[in-house]
């Protein structure tokens, strides 16, 4: 595979495009230390993209970095072609990323469908004059989105739930409406932060199934971090692999699998 | 079985979101109007008893009041979650608004002079809301009660505010809408009584709308939590402050009515001190924080109650008035607690759970 190449094939047969989002040689650091050093790596459009490493390795640092919770103090971050200027969280969200976390942030006192609904915010437009008003365009504006909600409550298979208060449901149910939630903003890409962390085998391959139709579907583009070593080299095109906030592998799964840096990595040598 | 919505299916996403889903509910909201705007009008007119002035002064225009007070607190406390002891300070910007306009403008109509009230109060809690995209929850508080303080100081020290009268007291003049007197001596309590409750439905209104949508929610969510807010797009400051607008606007609207409507004379730091502030709190708590009905039914607990005490201390068993109004104080302060331990949800919880149980009685499961 050539990186450099405007799009590739995967081994499946997809065409995947130009690059969505580019880093280039983020460094970030907190005071003396240094947690993401030098790194540079492309996330392409209809990819699925993997970021894995051991703990402490820095996969979250750079979902953050992303996403604009840290600003790296070198490098630049490329969107659409675009060099992205430092911006707030909320700013990203509205150029299309989309994101879940490593521990649920859900908005616990809402209901399954407020929380999707509340995925929808950056495609809602109408003013609070209206919004107050309520008939007219607020009501059709809701009932419009409602209905883009409703598929994805659908496509997640959570009918039964919608009306439950999320602080209700069990563990692997809450992973999937944050899912939903994040899926409702029709993002150009999504984040997944260890999307199957503490799932048993089911939910696990139920979650695994939904990426792999989230992107086949709605051809969106996804970078996760996973801990799941069979689920990432079976669900992802590209892999990149962090240790100690450096890069030390990026490839397909069966390159990065040979790589003898990620060897070591994984299994343990001595760093010197 | 009597209370059910088996069988009430909704076809269309605006049927599933209406505010009174299930039926009985509609025709229970129907039945309370019709009392509210039929039944209480000609019984204040007739004056059965002769206790129209009692029952309005003492009763209706101070629950219509508290309620409008407490849906607009609910909204930044219960739903956009940042706590403010203000409210009192923001209730005398209303007031005091409300004051400057209709000596300022005789001619204009006492509703638009409380709506306008209501949005000039509304300006004041952005300003004093500036804070909250720093700090949270306690910290918050502490910064509210500058406002509190700084705004009673404020109406107590420049005369301009109170047209140099000589007391430092304001009072309403007489102002009146569609040819009814509403403020002023000689203005009938039914003519009050029924201002102040198409002010309490259009604000309840209005505030259900905000709610239910988006606003609302990127309300709640900032709420819930707000590092998930605003990876969905939710700007924490323009949100917070909307809350801070939405919330003083209808403050106003009560501090503006308190003085104009219900007391007819004012003087700042009796009427709007601190107690105004935690009174308002506890409505909220009590009713049940994020809910519009737990505000209003939380504003007629903090009203009725200490009238039911003193009626029972005072009429039935004929105790001295100094002891009873102590009494009061105690047993108030312990409902306060015994609720919050009971059900933190407050009485809109209570009544969810209510409604709960009535689906399946008599059958348990």
């Amino acid at each position: 595979m050539n990186a450099t190449a405007e799009s590739y094939v995967t081994e499946d047969g997809r065409t995947i495009g130009a690059p969505v989002l580019e880093m280039k040689n983020i460094t970030l650091k907190f005071g003396g230390v240094t947690a993401i050093s030098d790194i540079s790596f492309d996330i392409r459009e209809g990819e699925i993209r993997a970021i894995i490493g051991p703990n402490g390795a820095g996969k979250s640092s750079m979902l953050n970095v992303i996403n604009g919770f840290y600003h790296p103090q070198e490098g630049e971050i490329w969107f659409h072609g675009e060099k992205r200027a430092p911006m707030k969280p909320y700013q990203i969200a509205q150029q299309g990323i989309a994101r879940t976390f490593q521990n649920i942030a859900l908005f616990k006192g809402m209901s399954t469908l407020d929380n999707i609904m509340t995925g929808r915010f950056t495609h809602m437009k109408t003013n609070m004059f209206w919004q107050a008003v309520w008939k007219g365009p607020a009501e059709r504006e809701e009932n419009e989105n409602r209905d883009i909600v409703e598929h994805v409550i659908d496509f997640l298979e959570i009918q039964a739930i919608r009306k439950t208060p999320v602080g209700r449901l069990p563990y692997g149910l809450q992973k999937r409406v944050e899912l939903g939630r994040a899926l409702a903003a029709q993002p150009k890409l999504l984040l997944l932060d260890e999307p199957m962390a503490g799932m048993n085998v089911e939910e696990k391959e139920d979650m695994s199934r939904f990426i792999l139709d989230v992107n086949d579907e709605f051809g969106t583009t996804i970078a996760l971090i996973e801990h799941d070593m069979g689920v990432v080299m079976d669900i992802s095109d590209r892999v990149v692999v962090m240790d100690y906030g450096k890069k030390i592998g990026d490839g397909t799964p069966d390159e990065v699998r040979n790589n003898q840096d990620v060897i070591d990595a994984y299994l343990g040598v001595a760093h010197d | 079985m009597f209370y059910r919505e088996s069988g009430d299916f909704k076809t269309s996403y605006a049927k599933d979101t209406q505010t009174f889903p299930i039926k009985l509910d509609r025709i229970g909201y129907y039945v309370i109007l019709a009392i509210a705007f039929i039944t209480i009008p000609v019984m204040l007119i007739t004056d059965v008893g002769g206790g129209a002035n009692y029952w309005t002064n003492a009763i209706l225009l101070p629950f219509l009041i508290w309620a409008i007070a407490a849906i607009g607190l609910n909204i930044l406390v219960g739903y956009c979650g940042q706590l403010s002891l203000g409210s009192g300070g923001f209730m005398a910007v209303g007031a005091y608004a409300a004051y400057k306009l209709m000596t300022s403008f005789p001619d204009l109509s006492i509703f638009f002079i409380v709506i306008i009230s209501g949005a000039i109060t509304a300006g004041v809690g952005i300003l004093f809301g500036l804070p909250s995209l720093r700090i949270k929850g306690f910290y918050l508080a502490v910064a509210t009660l500058a406002a509190q303080f700084f705004l009673v100081w404020l109406f107590n020290k420049v005369p301009w505010f109170y047209n140099n009268s000589a007391s430092g007291q304001i009072s309403a003049p007489t102002r009146s809408i569609f040819g009814f007197e509403i403020t002023g001596a000689t203005a009938t309590p039914e003519a009050k009584y029924l201002f102040c409750l198409v002010l309490l439905i259009g604000v309840a209104w209005l505030a259900r709308n905000l709610t239910r949508g988006r606003i609302g929610r990127s309300w709640m969510a900032i709420r819930d939590m707000d590092i998930a807010a605003e990876i969905i797009g939710v700007a924490p400051l323009r949100t917070k402050l909307s809350a801070f607008g939405v919330s003083s606007f209808f403050i106003g609207i009560a501090g503006a009515l308190f003085f104009a409507v219900y007391l007819g004379a004012v003087e700042v730091g009796e009427a709007f001190n601190i107690n105004k502030s935690f009174l308002l709190l506890f409505m909220v708590i009590i009713g049940g924080l994020g809910s519009i009905f737990g505000s209003i039914i939380g504003a007629a607990f903090m009203v009725l109650m200490p009238v039911l005490l003193k009626n029972i201390m005072v009429n039935q068993l004929n105790w001295p008035t100094d002891i009873a109004v102590h009494f009061e104080f105690a047993i108030v302060g312990a409902l306060i607690i015994i609720f919050l331990i009971l059900e933190p949800h407050g009485l809109a919880q209570l009544w969810r759970l209510l409604k709960e149980k009535l689906r399946l009685w008599p059958f348990p499961h």
